[in-house]
Parts: C-alpha cells; structure tokens; sequence
C-alpha cells in the first residue's frame, strides 16, 4: 500500500506511542496491586434508608452487622422493638424489623442476645437507628464484599447523603463499629 | 431467682429513664449507654461474621481480556470469520457482562484514569489501568478489535443487529458527535469531582445483573430495540471509549481489509456495512479542484469563530452544568428552604443539617464549584467546536480512492463484509 512507505519510521512513532501511553497511565496507577471494595463508615452513617433501595443489586449488598461485644443485651432492645410496641414480645406487631431478620434468643436473666438473619436483611437501617438513639449502637450497616458487585462507581455512595460510602483497600476492609484487635471505633 | 427479676426492673427503669432524657435532650450520644454484661452462665459473645472476599483475581481478568483481544484479531485479520467474533463476543457477554456483572469493563476505566490524573477520590488499580490501556494498544496494531468481540456491551447490541438498516451519511456523522459531547461531560464529571457518568448511565448494567431501575432497564430495552435496525447504537453514538478507539485505529498497523487481494470493484460489499464504515471509490475528477479548496478555505475562516462560540454557550450555561455536582445541588436545597420555598426536608438536607457543618461552609465550597465549572463549561464547549470543525473538515475534503476501502475509524471489525467479497485469498 501506499501509505506504508517508511514502515521502519511509522513502526518507531507506533511503539513511541504505545509507550508513552502506557508509561503514563501505569505512573498513575496506585503501587498497591490490591483491589478496592466499597464500605460504609458506620460513624457517618444517618440511615437513611437509601441502602435497602438504591443498591443497584436486589435484595441489597448492605446488611446490618451486630458488634456483639458492644451490645448491651437488653430485654426492651430499641433495634428489636417497635417504640410503641403493643406488647414487648416476638410478636410480629412489635418488631422494627420489617422482614424480621433480627433473631432473639434468651440468654439468661434479664439478658436476651441478637443475632441478624443475614438472607432476610435488606439493610434498611430501621433497626440501625432505634439501636442508636436508645442503646450502645451495637447495630451497624455494612457492605458485605461477598455480596458486593463491586460496582466502579457504587450506586449507594453516589445518593448517600452523609457521604459514608468510600472505596478503601481490601487489606483494610471491613470497617468494623468495634475491632477484637484494635478496640472500639476502628 | 428473686435477684433477677430485681435486675429487670432495676434495667426497665433505668432503660426509660435514659429513653426519656434521649428523647428529651435530643442528643446522638449513643457510646455504650449499657455496660456490657457479665454472663453468669458462662455465654460467650457471638463472633463476628467476616465473609471471604469473593473477588475474581485481577489477574484472570487481566488475562481474558488480552486473550479475547488477540484472538479477534486472530479471527479478523488471519481466518477473517465473522463466527469466530460472534463466538467471541457470546464469551464476552457471559463473562465480562453476565459473570462480572460488568465492572470492570474498558468503557468505564477511562473515568479512573482521568481519574488520576485530574480528578480526586478513588485510586487507580493496575486492574483498571489495564483495562484502559489494552483496547487501545490492540487498537493501535489491528484497529476496533476490542469493540468487535471483547466489549461486553458491544456484544450485547451486537447480537441484536439482526436486520440493519443503512443510516444516511449525513445523519449518522451528525449523531457521532453525541458521542463526542458525552466523551466531553464525563471528562468535565470527573474533573470537578461530580461521580462518574458513564457508570451512571451504563443501559445494559441492569441487564448484566438482572435488575435495575426502571429507567435504566427501558433506556437498555429502547437501545437494543433500536439496535435491531440501527446496528449498535450505543457504540456508535454514545459510547466515550470508542471516541477514543477511533483516533487510535486510524493508525492501525494491520487492520481488517474487505478483500484479501485486490479489489475487483463489484460493488458487492457496498451495503455490507450496518456501520457505513466502508468509503466507495472517489474519482479523481469528481468535483473542480477550486470548488473544494474554497470550501475548505471558507471552513478555515469560520472554524476560529465557532470554536470560540462554543466555549461561550458552555461558558453561560454554567448553572445548569453545575447541577451535575451534588454538592451544589444541596446548596440550592438548602438555600430554598432558608427562604421559605419548601415546608419539608429533602433526605440530603435531613443529612446535612444533622451535620456540624454550618450552611456558609456548603455556600463557600458550592459558589467555589461554580467558579470551576464556569472554566469547565467552556473547555466543553471549546471541545465540542473543535470537535465539530474536525468533522466538517474530514467530511468536505474528497479523498481519491480507487478501490472500496475500510474507514479504519468507523470501523467495528465486525467481520460482516469478508463475505461479500467473491475474491479468493491469493495462493501462498
């Protein structure tokens, strides 16, 4: 063909190219080879409720996590109960919990312990905020990286409105409300 | 027995007590109003549930990726099979769309990158750097063949371009500079920290996780539908990536040719092409040599002024620009409710008011933003003239061709024309 006259020339500017291109996207990329997973900062989150829908995966990836050792294992648990329960049992009518996923065993006197039915959950944070307002904040939400479609741009973050949603090293996920090793609030 | 009912009534009590000064003081002081109890019956504390991180190793996608590029260009320019591609891009679809749920993919990567460089927030992994850079440097030695068989959404639209139809020259050059204008938005998004758009308005993610809003899902529906008459829509109008694919395949090393010897000038393969990427022959006498160079002459005159025009219109249109930005999008909110226009809280400024941050703060970084998408607005605009011009010089200079050639730009490497061509590959 006509337009291959210098091959040797066009083949050095082609390479020069590839390169450079590479050379500079490469210099940008972060030293750490690791991947990167979406978490939610349980100390900035207002729950809002916008997890549960705006997730772009249905039921949501964001589940509520219970730190245990933080929880007070109360009998009238404001993350359990309705605030205006007609009766402070298991009833359905009494629960927070609009798909009942949180499970309440007796432990002993006066202690019940809780535990979050991870399939039934779709992170609305309901129980989140009455736990919160009324007890130790033992209830958080998080993103759970099994669930996660890891999404380049996460849809939740995107809408969250406090800003609680960042991408962190996978080394350093989860972002844990109460860390055996580190202590509380690592 | 009897000390634990004490201890119930003594933590009812305590708990109203403390449920009522909550309500009443309002405060978020949440931190262990309960003392973690001390299990006489020797109960242990449930440990916390981690899950495994069910992460695909960067370094098997990395590896698809390159394998799937190098076998289209395999299947396109040696064995010059549009089944091969077709195989190919059924691969692409399952596991880079529906397996991968299509993150990580090459047309968002651009956003990272740019990412980097001009913009703030995430970092950039090597996974995502390669998922930029492959496409185009296969692009860069045998053309689209990232777009051909390896694009998940390419592959997706591909499979529903079952009767295309010709789109006419002028409209299709007018409607690829969509693409040019969506290439220069997503640029100005990550620029000023405003989320990444091509995420945002991916049609087909919905499709690839088998859910979604319902705007996404009818935007996908209506782009495959149209696909089915108007081949690839999305990669041909839209796509941001392939903007960028096209400057880089017109200096492909080997690309795809129709025939594999000389062009016999049947006509045959002059439909061929859903994507008109295929210039008939020009003759050399086609027009007066003076009528084309005034017309090129008038083009240069007006180019400078359009240009600059442009960067007006993307200079003034600031204010709707900004609104792109949720940052500024809240101040207005917020501004309009300190003024008496709404009586209730939108969730955002629920948020933000339960926050520390005083509204002045919010007003300072939004007016700051606005500042910034001012200069922003007209670099689009500037873009988009250049961008403009460039298209209407290319189109109003008449280039000689004898032969039925490939526009190496345009072209997708579909591998659809090969079959036209009654011209048996030369003996080797």
């Amino acid at each position: 063909m006509s337009t291959e006259t210098k091959p040797g020339r066009r083949e050095f500017i082609r390479a020069a190219a590839v390169a450079a291109l590479g050379g500079g996207v490469w210099m940008a990329a972060s030293p750490s080879a690791e991947k990167w997973v979406w978490q939610i900062d349980p100390h900035k989150c207002t729950q809002c409720g916008r997890c549960a829908t705006h997730c772009v995966l249905n039921p949501s990836a964001v589940k509520c996590v219970h730190a245990t050792k933080i929880c007070g294992y109360c009998d009238l648990c404001s993350g359990y109960l309705q605030p205006a329960a007609p009766a402070l049992d298991t009833g359905a009518e009494n629960e927070l919990c609009p798909t009942a996923a949180i499970t309440r065993r007796f432990v002993e006197e006066p202690y019940f312990a809780y535990s979050i039915d991870e399939d039934l959950c779709i992170g609305c944070g309901k129980c989140v905020k009455g736990c919160g307002q009324f007890g130790n904040g033992s209830l958080y939400l998080q993103i759970k990286r099994d669930l996660c479609a890891h999404c380049n741009e996460c849809a939740i973050a995107r809408d969250c409105p406090s800003n609680a949603i960042e991408r962190i090293p996978l080394s350093r996920a989860y972002v844990l409300k109460y860390d055996e090793n580190a202590g509380e609030g690592a | 027995m009897a000390m634990g009912k004490r201890a119930i009534v003594y933590r009812r009590v305590v708990l109203f007590l403390l449920l009522w000064s909550a309500l009443l003081t309002g405060t978020a002081n949440a931190e262990f109003r309960f003392p973690m109890p001390e299990f006489s019956t020797g109960y242990e504390h449930e440990d916390m549930h981690l899950p495994p991180d069910a992460l695909t190793p960067p370094w098997l996608d990395i590896a698809l990726l390159t394998g799937v590029l190098a076998l289209t260009a395999w299947a396109v320019l040696r064995r010059r099979s549009r089944n091969w591609v077709l195989a190919l891009s059924f691969f692409a679809l399952a596991y880079f769309g529906f397996y991968r749920q299509g993150c990580v993919c090459s047309v968002g990567s651009l956003q990272n990158v740019l990412n980097a460089y001009i913009g703030t927030g995430h970092v950039l992994t090597f996974l995502v750097a390669a998922f930029f850079l492959l496409p185009l440097v296969a692009a860069l030695y045998f053309g689209r063949v990232f777009c051909a068989a390896a694009c998940p959404l390419g592959a997706a639209q591909e499979i529903f371009a079952v009767h295309p139809v010709q789109v006419p020259k002028p409209v299709d050059a007018a409607l690829g500079m969509l693409a040019y204008l969506y290439l220069g938005i997503t640029v100005m998004g990550v620029a000023v920290g405003a989320g990444f758009l091509i995420c945002r308005y991916d049609p087909f993610v919905g499709f690839f996780r088998l859910g979604g809003s319902f705007n996404m899902l009818l935007a996908g529906g209506i782009i495959l539908g149209a696909g089915i008459f108007i081949a690839r829509p999305y990669c041909r109008y839209l796509c941001p990536y392939g903007v960028l694919l096209r400057w880089i395949a017109i200096f492909a090393r080997r690309h795809a040719t129709i025939t594999p010897d000389e062009c016999v000038q049947c006509r045959l393969c002059e439909n061929a092409c859903p994507y008109n990427a295929i210039i008939p022959p020009e003759p050399a006498d086609a027009e007066p040599r003076r009528a084309g160079a005034l017309r090129l002459g008038k083009l240069l005159l007006v180019a400078p002024i359009a240009i600059l025009f442009a960067a007006g219109i993307g200079w003034s249109a600031h204010p709707t620009l900004s609104r792109m930005h949720p940052t500024v999008r809240l101040a207005e909110r917020i501004a309009a409710e300190e003024a008496g226009v709404y009586d209730e809280m939108t969730t955002e400024s629920e948020a933000f008011r339960e926050g520390d941050e005083p509204a002045t703060v919010l007003y300072a970084e939004a007016h700051a933003l606005n500042e910034r998408f001012k200069v922003a607005g007209a670099a689009l605009g500037a873009f988009m003239g250049i961008a403009l011009c460039a298209r209407l010089f290319r189109l109003s200079v008449l280039r000689h061709a004898r032969d039925y050639t490939i526009d190496k730009g345009a072209c997708l490497s579909c591998a659809r024309c090969f079959k036209y061509c009654p011209v048996e590959p030369p003996e080797k």
